[in-house]
This record gives C-alpha cells, structure tokens and sequence, in this order.
C-alpha cells in the first residue's frame, strides 16, 4: 500500500511522535485525559502496570486499523466506526487473556472493559489516526500510551509505597524496619483523591519545569 | 473529506458489523473451552485454599484428587439430597430459588495435618460486582480452619484486599457459634478486639465490600444451620 513511503520509519518526525506524549504533549498531565482510570487503578503498581501495557496496544494497534482505513470511513459514521474497532480489540485481548492468561484477566478484571471508555484512544483516534498513514499512527498510539501508563506508574508507585508500604507487592518498608520507629501507613493514599492529587503535583512540577504550558491570561 | 453515498453508508456499516461479529464470535467460540478448563482449575485452586493448601496451575488438579475426598449436596433442612453433582452447583442461581429448593454444596477434606474439614461455598455482593469464597470448618462443625475469598471488580488495594492472605488468614479459629446459637463471621471497622472469637478487621479504605462480605458469610453459611447442628462432635 504505502510502499512508496520516502521518508525512513524511524525518522526523526516520526520519533518525536513518540516522544512529545511522553512529555511535552502528555495525554494526562497535559491533555488530561484517561483521568478517570488513572484514578482508579493506581493503587497499586501492579494493576497500574498491566493497565498501562494493555492500554499501550489497544491504542496502537486501534490507530494503525483506523489510519489504515481512513480514507474509505464515511466521515458522518467515523464515531462509531472508532467505537467499534477499539471494542472489538478490547474483546478480543480479553478474551485471549482468559484463556492464556487467566491470572492476569482476573488481576485486571473490570479494567479491561473500561478501556472502551478511555478517552485517549477516541482522542488519538480522531485527533490522528483520521488524518495520517498508518506508520505514524501507530507509533503516535505507543507514544500516548507510553505517556498515559508513565505518569500511572509514577503514581502508583507513591500511592502504593505511602498507603501500603509495599512496591510491586513485596513490603519493602516493613522490610527496612520503619514501622518499629512508628511510622504508620497513610491510609489518606490509597483513597482516590490522593490520585488526583499525586497527578495535581505531577502537573504542577512540570509546568514549573516547562513554562511554555502554562496558559497566557 | 469526500461525501460518500447513503448507500455507501449503509454497505459499509453492515460490512463492518458482520465483520466484526464473526471474527468475535469466531474467537468466542474456539477460545471457550480453554476459558472453562481455567476456571474450573480456578475453583478448585480455591477450595485448597480454603484449607490453606496452596497449588499452582499445574499442580491443582492432582492436589484436589489428594485432599478433597467427598462431595455431597445438601437441602435446606441440612439432608443429603441425591443424584446432584456438587461441584457443578452454581450458587448465584441456587440463591434465586426459593429456600427449600436449594442446593447446599459441601466438599470434604484431609489436610495434612489428618484433621476432617468440610468446605462450604459462599457468594455474596461486594462494591462493584459478586465476591465468593470458600470457608472450610474443623470437624466441630464450628471452628473455622481456613477461608478464601476472590471477587470480581472490587477496587485494587481497598474492596480487592479481601483475596489477600492477610486477610484470610484472620478468620482461622474463629468460631460460628456461641453456646449452640448460629452467630456467623463479621468485619468490625477499626479493628477487633484480640479476644474476640466471631469478627476480624474490617479493610480501609473497602467498608461497602467488607460489610457485603459480613452479609455474604451469614446468608450463606446460616442455611447449613441443621446440617452443622446435627453434625457437630
């Protein structure tokens, strides 16, 4: 199809596709977008890992098929034709999870629905997918959901360290010994407006980094 | 963009649907009988559990021919009802049956320590969906030996810490009854007292998915009453 493509597939446009959501273009921090899964499965890190893997493809790969047919989708049914596909490969990884990776489908369990419902995947359909080749869709894809599960795993790793005292599950600071001294979790932590706020100090540290996204009065 | 046809609007939406359909259905289909086979691997991982023997995916089917060695079902009135295959009683539809036409699973066990344990199936609602276990009882029919929880969408870190062993492990030796009289299990917020012989800690942070766990182990366990009653030494 696009074989006469000149440009290299790792070019340095195409890289920064993949770059700019990490930073500068943030689907969370910046966008704010998918806010309300990066609330609800940063508890702990593992599911906040697993989330930010499956969400990664989903977007990915749900940009690739809609770029790739982009130019046949009629543009009043596109909504639902996006729908349609980011459904459909969320059935199917959780259908090929309960049956190859069933500790993980139950790890994840109603996450991987509401992945449906992350507004990333819509946004990048729309917002890229509709407009360019499939190449730089897909790597546009990995970039936003590399630059969604970042920002999940930094909090998740706060949330779980402060509210649980653990990272990945093992108890790290029974291990060192704190709680003898009387530290005592924060339960405040594993509540969800702890999430909000843990994304809250992620934002304001990078806009006191980087001016240039802060909104002119 | 280019306009496109109605027509063209209406083929390609119905290309799309059967596409999609058949490749889900298809994928349905072939993967289902994997997804059966874990979750009965699933359920029986449980029940060891339960009796505090741990297994991974491959042992467990050898593990439950080892330890559980009868299953029977019961009727409300605590008499073994005959014919009918324990393990494959659904508990969420015995429990929109009326009470005397349901089923009452119960699985019997030796862990190694030689004790004679019974397993009794639970299901309940958490927060966001069904949460289910196994509690097995020591063979005075009141101690309890050992429980295991899992659910289905109960928020990580709060409501799903019900399946972890911390928690579980607080309801080995409590106790049922009180002087003959069915009391069950409870979660007490902030924490219970040491010598308290019916409740555990309730979860921070999960008090709508303790609280229906609470509920889950009376409604369930409450209709064994008989049974536990008369078969109690």
């Amino acid at each position: 199809m696009s074989t006469r493509e000149k440009e290299p597939l790792f070019s340095a446009k195409n890289l920064k596709l993949f770059t700019t959501p990490l930073g500068r273009d943030n689907p969370i921090t910046v966008q704010v977008l998918g806010i309300c899964s990066a609330l609800a499965v940063t508890v702990k890190l593992e599911p906040a890992i697993v989330m930010a893997l499956s969400v990664t493809i989903v977007t990915a790969v749900s940009n690739l098929v809609i770029a790739a047919m982009r130019k046949s989708i009629p543009d009043r049914i596109r909504i639902i034709v996006q729908l349609v596909v980011i459904a459909t490969m969320v059935i199917l990884v959780d259908q090929f999870l309960k049956a190859f990776a069933f500790d993980v489908s139950k790890q994840l369990s109603v996450f991987v629905g509401l992945i449906i419902t992350n507004c990333i995947l819509m946004g990048r359909l729309e917002a890229f997918a509709m407009a360019n080749k499939p190449w730089p869709s897909f790597i546009d894809g990995l970039g936003n959901g590399a630059g969604y599960g970042f920002i999940l795993i930094v909090v998740a790793f706060f949330r779980e360290l402060l509210g649980s005292g653990t990272i990945y599950g093992y108890p790290v600071l029974a291990k060192l010994g704190i709680y003898t001294s009387g530290y005592e979790n924060n339960g405040m932590m594993i509540l969800p407006p702890m999430a909000l706020i843990s994304v809250g100090v992620i934002i304001w540290i990078q806009r006191s980094r980087d001016r240039s996204l802060i909104e002119k009065k | 963009m280019k306009e496109f046809s109605n027509r063209y609007i209406f083929i390609f939406s119905a290309v799309m649907v059967i596409a999609v359909a058949t490749l889900l259905s298809l994928a349905a289909t072939l993967l289902q009988p994997r997804q059966l086979k874990n979750l009965e691997i699933e359920k029986k991982k449980s029940m060891l559990e339960s009796i505090r023997i741990a297994s991974t995916n491959e042992t467990t089917e050898s593990l439950y021919d080892k330890y559980i060695n009868r299953s029977f079902v019961l009727n409300s009135k605590g008499e073994a009802v005959e014919g009918v295959d324990a393990f494959k009683v659904v508990l969420n539809i015995e429990q929109k049956k009326p009470l005397d036409q349901q089923y009452l699973p119960v699985f019997n066990a030796t862990p190694d320590d030689g004790k004679n344990v019974i397993i009794i199936p639970v299901e309940g609602k958490g927060l966001w969906g069904p949460i289910f276990g196994y509690v097995s009882l020591e063979s005075d029919m009141n101690t309890v030996y050992g429980v295991t929880f899992d659910h289905k969408g109960e928020t990580p870190g709060l409501g799903a810490e019900i399946n972890t062993s911390e928690f579980e492990g607080m309801f080995s030796g409590k106790k049922l009854f009180e002087e003959g009289k069915f009391v069950s299990l409870g979660v007490i917020k902030g924490g219970a007292k040491p010598d308290d012989s019916h409740n555990v800690d309730a979860i921070s942070g999960g008090t709508i998915t303790s609280k229906g766990l609470e509920k889950m182990l009376l409604d369930c366990i409450v209709k064994y009453n008989d049974y536990l009653l008369k078969n109690r030494n």
